[in-house]
């Protein structure tokens, strides 16, 4: 030690790898806390895939599901539903159904495994209400064909829940992964086993 | 006299409350012609005090949680003693809170009080505003009504339109795939913990902040250019006995109002406590109508307004953050109202009245109609903004009195 000059240099190294190496820490010592907020082990578990039994549905008839505490639809179309998908295709914003809301095996004008069955997460893309089904013509207006209608925000879609034009949600309603079992029975939340 | 013993007694040697009351109270000079717009400082103090006391006291009855929540409220309802008082004074002062700050924040608009040098003092009250939005929409969650549920479930969904990482941010908030007994227990633990500690912080470096620089007036003029001998600025009058005993009356009658509500008409006819929200959360089942309650109205109107999803959520988030950039924008040499020309007073005008028309347009349902009203008054709210810088520097201003009129 000298006693005489102070190394401000020094200092500074010092005092810039000390703020350094505590903003470090911090940022470790934040993981528990931000992960904290990650849904648990037990919420992780209850989003488990869920089996429902379809054969008591109807052509034309709706049940809904719960997975992951979301309403799932399952929707047995008949054929003036099915028939009208071709119909509305150029009043509709993502009629190929491009962006990803739906397994691969969904991409197709009915969204579906099989073109009768329709399986839809009830909420809604605009700011997650569920939407009401209105699946009889011309009920919302001479033009209507069928399909979905949100109450919040006046968003409708499709019988294969793809978004109209002019209406706030931005893409078609989700699909999600699903499984379609022997006897009439049907897997949600689970890809091919 | 008493002034000598109180320097001298046991305390006094021990701790420096003394100089902390004469520094903020018997010597802390405020200008001598506050007026009405200057009641609602104390009052959102008032207010605050109310809101943590009541709060507290609704903490010792309430169940954060999905199964028990709503079950927990009418508890309190219909079988705490004096229950359904907390918890109607309370959800009243949260209408309250907002109605006295809208006013304090409308007063800083008139007399340029976020003007240099109180930008601070401004940015610090910004910051509260969004701390108080906060915590006003995470307390709406707990009773647990549809109405707490599907909000709660909107307002999250605002954060997936955020591209790329949107979905993963809106997970992590809930806490689960929806929102869920997960998302109740950590708004209750903001809404009671972590935000309140954050206000009072920010309370505390508000007023240290403006007494640092001395309160504005409605003249908008600097009373400490003008000191007597002492250095005691000639128009300057002590806050206390002066301004405390001032406050007091306006305290008396807001407490008059507040407790003809609290009384009277809690629900305000669905606007302090929304009808669906009398029903236990479903979430297979929204409202047919939804809207937050009234203080937030204004800013979902404009996200409404905006058809798309994004670009409405940028908008509502820019309608709040946007008071940041005020002291920025403002470029007129005076700040007081009572100074400037017609432009400034008219654009303050057409302000308040988008605020208010907003608000009402984010209450009721939509039609084509109201979302045109809706884009022509988001325009101009905005316009106040984009436009200050231009319309304050175009304008004539009157001359500034040399001392408070």
């Amino acid at each position: 030690m000298s006693g005489q000059s102070i190394d401000l240099q020094r200092r500074r190294f010092l005092r810039l790898a000390t703020q350094l190496f505590a903003a470090i820490g911090a940022g470790f010592a934040a993981i528990p806390f931000i992960s904290s907020w990650l849904p648990s082990a037990r919420a992780r578990a209850a989003g488990a895939p869920v089996e429902t039994d379809i054969s008591d549905l109807r052509p034309g008839e709706m049940k809904v599901v719960e997975w992951r505490g979301k309403p799932v639809w399952v929707i047995r179309r008949n054929n003036e539903a099915l028939l009208s998908l071709d119909q509305v295709a150029d009043r509709l914003r993502d009629p190929e159904s491009i962006v990803e809301q739906q397994p691969i095996y969904a991409r197709n004008h009915h969204r579906s495994r099989d073109p009768e069955f329709l399986v839809l997460v009830g909420i809604c893309t605009h700011l997650g209400c569920s939407p009401k089904y209105v699946p009889t013509e011309g009920e919302l207006g001479p033009d209507w064909p069928g399909g979905f209608y949100c109450p919040c925000h006046g968003s409708k879609f499709d019988m294969a829940g793809r978004v109209f034009k002019n209406v706030p949600a931005p893409i078609n309603l989700e699909v999600p992964p699903y499984r379609l079992l022997a006897g009439d029975k049907i897997i949600i939340g689970e890809e091919d086993a | 006299m008493t002034q000598a013993t109180n320097e001298t007694s046991w305390f006094a040697k021990r701790i420096t409350l003394n100089r902390i009351w004469r520094e903020h109270f018997k010597e802390y000079y405020a200008p001598k012609n506050f007026n009405f717009w200057y009641f609602f400082g104390s009052l959102a103090m008032l207010t605050l005090a109310i809101q943590l006391l009541t709060g507290i006291w609704l903490t010792m009855h309430y169940t954060p949680s999905a199964k028990d929540a709503f079950a927990s409220v009418e508890y309190i309802m219909r079988e705490v003693n004096y229950g359904w008082l907390l918890r109607y004074m309370h959800s009243t002062g949260a209408s309250a809170f907002f109605i006295v700050i809208y006013l304090h924040i409308f007063r800083a608009l008139l007399y340029g009080s976020y003007k240099t040098p109180r930008e601070l003092v401004w940015y610090l009250g910004v910051i509260m505003y969004l701390l108080l939005l906060a915590e006003a929409f995470c307390g709406y969650l707990l009773p647990w009504g549809q109405m707490s549920y599907w909000a709660a479930q909107v307002i999250t969904s605002l954060f997936t339109a955020i591209p790329v990482v949107g979905a993963k941010l809106a997970l992590w908030i809930r806490g689960d795939f929806n929102v869920a007994d997960a998302t109740l227990h950590r708004f209750f633990a903001l809404h009671v913990i972590a935000i309140p500690l954050v206000l009072l912080l920010m309370v505390w470096l508000h007023i240290l902040a403006l007494h640092t620089v001395g309160s504005n007036n409605p003249d908008g003029i600097d009373i400490k250019k003008n000191v007597d001998e002492n250095g005691k600025p000639r128009d300057g009058i002590a806050f206390h006995p002066y301004y405390t005993v001032k406050d007091m009356v306006g305290a008396t009658v807001f407490l008059i109002i507040f407790a003809s509500v609290v009384f009277f008409a809690p629900e305000m006819g669905g606007y302090f406590l929304e009808h669906a929200n009398f029903q236990p959360a479903n979430p297979l089942m929204t409202p047919d109508h939804i809207a937050p309650v009234w203080y937030m109205t204004p800013f979902y109107a404009i996200l409404r307004a905006i058809p798309d999803k994004l670009g409405g959520v940028i908008a509502m988030f820019s309608a709040v953050f946007i008071f940041f950039l005020l002291p920025l924008l403002d470029r007129s040499p005076v700040r007081s109202m009572r100074y400037r020309g017609w432009l400034s007073r008219t654009a303050l005008t057409l302000f308040a009245i988008s605020f208010i028309g907003l608000g009402y347009l984010g209450a009721v349902a939509v039609t084509p109609l109201r979302t045109l009203a809706a884009q022509i008054l988001t325009v101009i709210y905005f316009a106040f903004f984009l436009l200050m810088p231009v319309y304050t520097k175009l304008e004539k201003c009157k001359p500034l009195p040399e001392r408070l009129t």
